[in-house]
């Protein structure tokens, strides 16, 4: 019986010639990520939850500081010194206001074939490089970092697909979307959407991010593409080498197949309070913003900002918009300083912030208020996530929000 | 001339707005709010344990820092009477005046007093501590008009028609 | 008999021959600058005074950068009251994400030489930078002003300040104001006027100026003063005319006190925590650990701030587990440093360069600490628990000092 991606990088890691969907093996982890949203418990349950607290390898372990940069109150600051002091006791990497952790992951430790554990739902965006990247909870991520290992189910997973090339104007984001709409918010639970076919093929690494990276919105352990010349020059280009390179078998069982054809895809939206709730962007036409965000592990990339930029070059931010920029990470906003666009930003009148989560996570930059709305490249649309519970937040393409902080209500790219 | 006594309560020189009402409680929707956070850098109980008709006593300078007005507000709203200090910053004695707080110098008071104590108060005149007497001076005209009119607020509506003269 | 600056705008715009100090006079205003903290307020107690209109509109600037951008989640209430203002009363001159107030309102052109100003922020001492006499005010008087377009000042003493010579390399003026706020104390120079003056200050840029106008309040002081001149004229974008010429302080004026220094003396100094006026040369200090660096504010987050900032940190990087966090002064700051490069050099160096606002200044975000951390900050105050707890130490000094403290992780002087 063959093996799909997923299950092959189980396998390595369990060190078992062959696993399948229902298994369960204890695997070793090779890195784990964990970030200011939960380190400080994890730290805390070290310290003190702990008979014998040791690190199995701190040289597996990223600390990743980029939930609240630069911090917003005592309580966060305390957090994070907690964190940062944990850090520099053990020799863990760790960085502090240089990105969005699913980034820094990205730019600079994820390799194909590897098993890695973050105690961030958004994890799942390592598949983009052929890795297995899943979310855990901070008890999980001490037993990992203990004991350098930890137990998986095996996932079925769920081929999608991808045949054709998206229309001009036609983001990954929406195509991610539309496929989130169709499968539904828990579609995907405990399984992995594993991309392929021509169209999978044929998207850029950071196009790739954006699909596996919200993969978890439709439930999903995880989404894995197959690390081909795309991933491996990526990763060549950053001086990494694979772990291991895997593509499935031809005999692999997927539990259900969808197929999409690329060249369909329409501009969409989600609307509040659900990522699931999918309609194109045009149903959605004329609802008056208060503010706009171009950013986050989802959608904050050179990509997104060339788009945005190229849609600002020449317009004003719409006068009662407040239009934040921010920057998936220190290296993306230097590529978009060398190129220009931070300065377009700037002169359009948006507010461009340093790296880091920002609203996508309701968090101390551009919180909105009582019935205020939002459109956003961020990754959830839930209840309050944003600021205010009565709050609403649209999640649309880049081209989508950039023209709708230009018009002052959402609308696409075309109608400016 | 009005007289009155009070328990005292003792800070030191240089004490800032931000002590008074850190910025960060600034954006809460009124003085209400606010007046729990009262002093919290320094004394996080202080708000707590004044009582209205209380008195502040400090050194040099209370009230330094900057021009935010939840400042006396705040202070006025948790109930204290008066302020006597060797010295007020400016934009602070404004704000109070116009806010009809009582802010009063004087140079000996808080080398003597004890936190806790009561004094005697006669307005334009003196201030008494266990049996020793602290002149004190009255405010020019052109202020004594504004806490006459009942703040700067009522002197506006007075100028505006809205209210009668008394 | 000989007027000083402050005496000689006052005197004009009341159209009195001369004041004397002590003499309680009602000004005409020139110009009011209202932040997103207050506006609330000063709408509250406008409604209330009961005013029908406001006295001249386009005399009004509002300013949104204490809340900006919003970090909770009330915050926007703000925004949505002064728009609402903007809107009733066709107010033309508003800026929601351009930058910290006092840079908005010389550097947009609000402030000129020999105007009177008022602000809802203490910091409005800035605009002396460029010879106008401002001062902060609370939100009635605001409120009060916009009805009426007048308030009565008391005619401050002068405190001369002269100053000569060419200051060290690595000292900026930012040791100069910190050096005099020490020798005066925190309540030295209440309710009095400073006024600067010399060689020294002569050849400072309007930014270097502003610098020391910004914290003239550290001392107490109600305004601070500098004579315009062709810089200021440049920077104004303006002609002088004979009255803007004419603002110095007459020889035979009277001062209530003269201070005289060399610039040679002045040294890299700090304010330690947790009072502006307890000044240490920065070599006394050497080697004390730090967690943060914070550049940026009215005080010093300008260009060349952030240049200095820049030069001492090109080619070097930010000490591990230490932060760097910047926030350029306003929208056309952040613009022209990325012109220059200096975003570039500080982002590669390892700083965190935040949109322009108040920022970790005023304490709401932006870099705030908790216990037991030390952090070296170019602002104008280190108050108890200004950025974060009471357990937070705050130690001031100039962008040159501050880049060097974040390359050795320790406090140190550039060099």
């Amino acid at each position: 019986m063959g093996m799909t991606i997923a299950e092959k990088i189980i396998a390595l890691a369990a060190g078992v010639p062959e696993v399948k969907a229902g298994d369960i093996h204890t695997v070793n982890l090779d890195r784990m990520m964990s970030n200011d949203g939960t380190t400080h418990l994890t730290v805390d349950m070290y310290n003190n939850k702990l008979k014998h607290p040791r690190i199995a390898d701190a040289g597996k372990m990223v600390f990743i500081v980029d939930h609240n940069v630069p911090s917003d109150s005592p309580k966060t600051a305390a957090s994070q010194k907690k964190m940062r002091d944990f850090a520099r006791e053990n020799g863990i990497d760790f960085w502090e206001g240089k990105g969005v952790c699913h980034q820094i992951m990205m730019e600079h430790y994820v390799r194909p074939g590897e098993l890695i554990f973050g105690a961030d739902s958004h994890t799942c965006t390592y598949g983009a490089l052929g890795a297995f990247g899943t979310g855990v909870g901070c008890t999980d991520l001490l037993y990992g970092m203990v004991t350098g290992t930890s137990w998986v189910l095996v996932p079925e997973t769920i081929r999608f697909n991808l045949i054709g090339k998206l229309p001009e104007g036609v983001y990954p984001r929406d195509l991610m979307l539309t496929i989130i709409g169709e499968v539904g918010a828990n579609g995907c639970n405990y399984q992995v959407m594993e991309f392929t076919g021509d169209g999978a093929h044929g998207l850029s690494v950071n196009d790739r991010m954006v699909l596996c990276n919200l993969a978890v919105e439709a439930g999903a352990k995880t989404a894995v593409f197959e690390a081909d010349d795309v991933a491996l020059e990526y990763l060549k280009s950053r001086g990494r080498e694979p772990k291991a390179v895997f593509t499935s078998d031809p005999d692999a069982h997927y539990v259900r197949e969808y197929t999409f054809d690329l060249s369909r895809i329409q501009p969409v939206a989600a609307r509040p309070d659900f990522v699931d709730d999918v309609v194109p962007a045009k149903e959605v036409c004329g609802v008056r913003i208060d503010e706009a965000f171009l950013g986050s592990c989802n959608n904050g990339r050179i990509d997104e900002l060339r788009v945005g930029a190229s849609i600002l070059k020449g317009r004003r931010v719409s006068e009662h918009v407040r239009f934040l920029v921010v920057p998936a990470s220190q290296e993306v906003y230097l590529q978009a300083l060398e190129e220009g666009l931070i300065q377009t930003f700037m002169e359009s009148g948006a507010i461009v912030m340093n790296p880091n989560c920002s609203v996508c996570w309701g968090s101390c930059q551009g919180v909105i208020g009582e019935n205020e709305v939002l459109i956003s490249t961020g990754t959830r649309n839930f209840k309050g996530r944003a600021g205010h519970p009565s709050s609403k937040v649209y999640l649309g393409s880049a081209a989508t929000v950039a023209a709708s902080a230009v018009k002052g209500e959402i609308c696409t790219a075309d109608m400016l | 001339m009005e007289q009155f006594t009070g328990r005292v309560w003792v800070l030191g020189d240089d004490i800032d707005t931000d002590i008074i009402i850190p910025t960060e409680y600034l954006a809460l929707k009124t003085i209400e709010d606010m007046k729990q956070y009262g002093f919290s850098p320094l004394r996080p109980e202080l708000a707590g344990q004044i009582r209205e008709g209380d008195i502040i006593v400090a050194g040099k300078n209370f009230g330094c820092g900057s021009s935010r007005e939840q400042a006396p507000e705040v202070i006025k709203a948790l109930g204290i009477k008066c302020i006597f200090a060797k010295s007020f910053a400016r934009i602070f004695f404004r704000n109070s005046i116009n806010n009809g707080l009582l802010l009063i110098e004087q140079p000996d008071l808080y080398d003597d007093i004890k936190e806790g104590d009561r004094i005697s108060v006669t307005l334009g005149q003196e201030v008494v501590y266990q049996g020793r007497k602290y002149p004190i001076a009255s405010l020019p005209d052109n202020l004594l008009e504004i806490i006459n009119a009942g703040g700067l607020v009522k002197a506006m509506r007075k100028r505006n028609g809205l209210d009668e003269r008394p | 008999m000989g007027q000083t600056i402050v005496e000689k705008i006052i005197s004009h715009n009341i159209g009195a021959q001369s004041v004397k100090p002590g003499d309680i006079v009602t000004v005409n205003v020139d110009r009011v600058m209202l932040d997103d903290i207050m506006i609330p307020f000063i709408v509250d107690k406008f409604n209330e005074m009961g005013f029908a209109d406001i006295w001249d509109p386009d005399k009004v600037v509002l300013i949104y950068d204490h809340l900006v951008p919003a970090s909770q989640q009330d915050d926007t209430r703000h925004y949505k009251v002064g728009d609402a203002f903007v809107e009733k009363y066709q107010l033309k001159n508003i800026h929601r994400s351009d930058g910290i107030c006092h840079q908005l309102m010389t550097e947009a052109g609000y402030v000129k030489p020999g105007h009177v100003v008022f602000g809802t922020d203490s910091h409005t001492t800035t605009y002396g930078c460029v010879g106008a006499f401002s001062t902060g005010i609370g939100y009635t008087e605001m409120a009060a002003i916009l009805g009426t377009g007048t308030l009565w000042v008391k005619v401050p003493e002068t405190i001369r300040v002269e100053i000569n010579g060419e200051l060290p390399d690595g000292v900026m003026s930012k040791d100069i104001i910190l050096r005099l706020i020490g020798d005066l104390g925190a309540d030295g120079a209440t309710y009095r006027a400073l006024e600067f003056c010399g060689t020294t200050v002569e050849h400072m840029s309007v930014s270097s100026r502003m610098t020391m106008a910004n914290m003239a309040i550290e001392a107490g002081a109600k305004c601070a003063m500098f004579t315009p001149d062709e810089k200021t004229a440049q920077y104004c974008e303006i002609e002088l005319n004979d009255f803007q010429k004419g603002l110095t302080g007459d020889p035979d004026a009277e001062y209530v006190r003269v201070l005289k220094y060399r610039a040679e003396d002045f040294v890299p100094v700090m304010a330690c925590p947790s009072q502006v006026d307890k000044i240490r040369n920065v070599s006394e200090l050497e080697g004390t650990v730090i967690d943060q660096v914070f550049i940026g504010s009215c005080t010093n987050g300008r260009l060349e701030d952030l240049q200095a900032a820049a030069k001492v940190l090109e080619g070097r990087h930010v000490a591990p587990f230490v932060k760097l966090i910047v926030t350029p002064a306003s929208r056309r700051v952040y613009e022209d440093a990325i012109a220059c490069g200096a975003i570039r050099t500080l982002v590669e160096a390892g700083a965190i360069v935040t949109h322009p606002g108040c920022g970790l200044c005023c304490g709401r975000t932006g870099g705030i600490l908790s216990d037991g951390e030390r952090v070296v900050a170019t602002n104008n105050r280190n108050f108890l628990g200004r950025m974060g707890t009471s357990k937070v130490e705050i130690y001031l000094a100039s962008p040159a000092t501050a880049a060097a403290c974040a390359i050795a992780g320790t406090i140190t002087a550039a060099r």
